[in-house]
């Protein structure tokens, strides 16, 4: 049995099936915490019919819908890039979780630059966006397309600055070697205790959450979208299935890069006193606890704030998130090598 | 004539200031179906980038022609139709136009029946703000405080519905009262009918809850920095050109001028009440919000005030059983949510009007939108066209 599993190949499909489920899977229990609880806030019910109790098929049901509806494509767009941007801004959303740790051995690779290429991977959803925006030949999706573009270039370098703190703190860009790092924190001194790297990072986090709620395109910097002024931006004339890859996409993003925070930041699968055996076994469950609380923080987020203006999000991205994180950086390593 | 490097150095820096990008300019449509349009307006914007400029309004999608309709109809009849004009307030439409009526007639309308109007007016007025206070949030894009907003519309809306059986569409008042009797128009023993029993306490009741959650959405809304980004310093109206553009109501006063039709008209008795008329200082986005939410606890205040001292009576005058309308013409105007709304009748002494004109608010409020859209970016357009708080059905009638 062991020798079966150990083989490359049964393990690349046991590892594409993973990919191919987890993605669906996630989006669905995330699109369903954020009917409820955007209900809840706002003193409505939300979902209850579908599936008997609490409304908890309702995503499965909008699912269906969407690949019952037909599949429109404007006369004017230009088609092959409509039709492949959806699949490229979803398919972002899967690669990007190929090096995220979710136990000691639990891991898709573990890349030694897992860091440099979580963050690579994670521009191309906006590239996806930008050919939406612009094959579209809607004006609405070109504005959104083009706001999406500025975004990324205003809230990428944001978000790399702040991960940079993590990475010197650990001295390793690997994933799975930042979590260790944070496990072993005070292993030198003979205590058995973690760290996770919050606790001095705060800034860092802080400024990595901010900058991926814009990177996300979520409330308060959902303007390449913006339903009240571009009506729904890029996404205006998607329809069917493929609209229901971006509405997944937004989604599973919204996962990686909360799984990605709570990498970095709240030390990921490691909980404090637990064997390597039992973090194998367990890890699964405290990393998706980790990302739980992080991806409440941006449904609340979403359900509370109105919109920036595209200048005001220039002006947070470039004149305090930039500065902020490189006096963050100057900081850690002023304390790295002090220390 | 010779030509030295330092000429040559120069015409280059020169050149090189001058080249700029060229870039073309799209015209950009925004409605007529559009999220924040507000039904049907339609804006032609030539847009650069995300800078617009000469941005035009096209009205008329939502044209019913209602001041033709009202010379075919009786007087009786019209009110159906302009209960529809602004149908976020639909009671605060018929009062002028019935009080216009009687003018003509030179009827004396009951105390309680005028009493009757005021709360009813100033619910519809609640009501309406709270349409706004509801939507502008979410047209800047925060959908929660709707949902505060219309929550307490609903608690006005049903006590304009015990009263007059409709919630948006009354149909309440009748020349010389308000709607009399159980049987009018039959000639049995005509039953009297008054306010529901418990109306004036629920009512005293449900100001209290407005005036609560008036504070609530101040601290929803007002509390939030972004909210304040977006609209401080935003679409600034001067008070001079507020005035030049014929603006009313709440968008008038926000720009500073202290110009209320309830303390200069008598066409409901509000001198008997006290309130403040807000007056804001800027005249930008924020003061025509802050403005309205104030306008909304003066209104409470004032139906407070109307239930407190209701008179009993009559709520009909007399009044024959054909309305002949003598000869003549009057404008009589109102003070409605959206601003001053106003009804010039010419009566022929017909059994309906020669000739109704319809002054709106509205139409007059958005004839400002290309002034003051000029070079604004396209969050800002929705962000002053939506502070404007007008309905389409006022601008096109």
């Amino acid at each position: 049995m062991m020798e079966f599993l150990s083989n490359f190949w049964v393990q690349l499909v046991i590892k594409l099936l993973i990919a191919a489920l987890i993605v669906p899977l996630v989006g669905m229990v995330i699109g369903f915490a954020e009917m409820k609880l955007s209900a809840k806030m706002q003193s409505r019910v939300g979902p209850y019919f579908a599936g008997g109790r609490w409304g908890w098929a309702q995503l499965i049901a909008d699912g269906v819908k969407f690949f019952q509806k037909e599949d429109l494509v404007p006369a004017e767009a230009d088609r092959p890039v409509y039709k492949f941007a959806p699949v490229l801004v979803l398919v972002s959303a899967v690669a990007i979780l190929v090096p995220i740790p979710f136990g000691p051995a639990v891991v898709g690779r573990d890349l030694d630059l897992g860091v440099f290429y979580v963050l690579a991977i994670s521009t191309l959803s906006t590239i996806g966006v930008l050919m939406a925006g612009w094959s579209s030949a809607n004006k609405y999706s070109l504005i959104g397309g083009l706001r999406a573009a500025g975004q990324l270039i205003a809230y990428e370098l944001p978000l790399i600055l702040a991960v940079v703190g993590a990475v010197i703190m650990a001295g390793t860009m690997s994933l799975t070697g930042i979590v260790n790092a944070q496990a072993t924190w005070f292993s030198e001194h003979g205590w058995s205790l973690g760290m996770p790297f919050v606790l001095v990072q705060f800034v860092g986090f802080a400024v990595f959450m901010i900058a991926s709620l814009a990177e996300l395109a979520r409330i308060p910097f959902d303007m390449p979208i913006a339903e009240s002024e571009l009506v729904m931006g890029y996404i205006t004339e998607y329809s069917g299935f493929r609209f229901l890859f971006f509405f997944l996409a937004e989604f599973a993003n919204m996962f990686s890069l909360s799984a990605i925070a709570a990498t970095l930041f709240l030390g990921g699968y490691w909980a404090p006193g637990l064997s390597e055996r039992m973090l194998n076994i367990l890890g699964p469950g405290i990393l998706f606890a980790k990302i739980g609380i992080l991806v409440f923080i941006m449904i609340w987020f979403r359900w509370t704030f109105p919109r920036f203006r595209e200048d005001q999000l220039q002006t947070i991205a470039w004149k305090w998130l930039v500065p902020i994180s490189l006096a963050n950086i100057l900081a850690t390593g002023v304390i790295k090598v002090i220390a | 004539m010779t030509v030295t490097d330092q000429d040559l150095v120069r015409h280059l820096s020169e050149a090189a200031v001058s080249i700029e990008l060229q870039t073309p300019e799209m015209t950009l449509n925004i409605g007529p179906q559009h999220p924040s349009t507000h039904g049907v307006l339609r804006l032609v914007a030539q847009v650069d980038g995300e800078r617009t400029h000469n941005v035009q309004p096209v009205i008329g999608y939502m044209h019913r022609g209602y001041e033709k309709l009202a010379e075919v109809r009786n007087y009786a009849q019209i009110t159906t139709l302009i209960n529809r004009i602004d149908w976020v307030s639909g009671y605060a439409n018929e009062v002028p136009f019935i009080v216009a009526t009687e003018k003509l007639m030179q009827l004396e309308v009951p105390e309680r029946a005028q009493y009757i109007r005021l709360i009813l007016t100033e619910m519809a007025r609640i009501s309406s703000h709270l349409v706004f206070m509801a939507s502008y949030p979410l047209e800047l894009g925060a959908a929660t405080p709707l949902f505060f907003a219309l929550r307490d519309r609903e608690r006005v809306l049903d006590l304009l519905e015990s009263v007059t059986g409709g919630r948006f569409h009354p149909n309440f008042n009748r020349i010389g009262g308000v709607k009399p009797n159980a049987g009018a128009g039959s000639t049995q023993r005509k039953v009297s009918q008054d306010l529901p029993k418990t109306f004036l306490g629920e009512t005293k009741a449900a100001m209290d809850k407005v005036l609560e959650s008036a504070d609530e959405i101040e601290d929803l809304v007002a509390g939030n920095e972004i909210i304040l980004a977006r609209t401080k310093g935003i679409g600034v109206i001067p008070s001079d050109v507020a005035a030049s553009f014929g603006l009313s109501g709440p968008n008038l006063r926000a720009s500073g001028v202290n110009f209320d039709l309830r303390k200069v008209s008598d066409y409901l008795p509000y001198s008997k009440f006290e309130f403040n008329v807000p007056v804001g200082e800027n005249g930008d986005c924020w003061d025509r919000w802050y403005l309205r939410l104030l306008e909304i606890r003066e209104s409470a205040r004032i139906i407070q005030q109307a239930v407190d001292s209701i008179p009993s009576g009559p709520l009909q005058a007399k009044v024959p059983k054909i309305f002949k309308v003598p000869k003549g013409e009057v404008y009589v105007r109102a003070e409605n949510p959206k601003g001053e709304m106003g009804y010039y009748i010419v009566s022929d002494g017909g059994l309906g009007p020669y000739r109704v004109k319809i002054r709106s608010a509205s139409f007059s409020n958005i004839s400002i939108l290309p002034w003051l859209l000029e070079g604004a970016i396209i969050p800002d357009i929705i962000a002053v066209m939506g502070s404007l708080d007008f309905v389409l059905g006022d601008v096109d009638r």
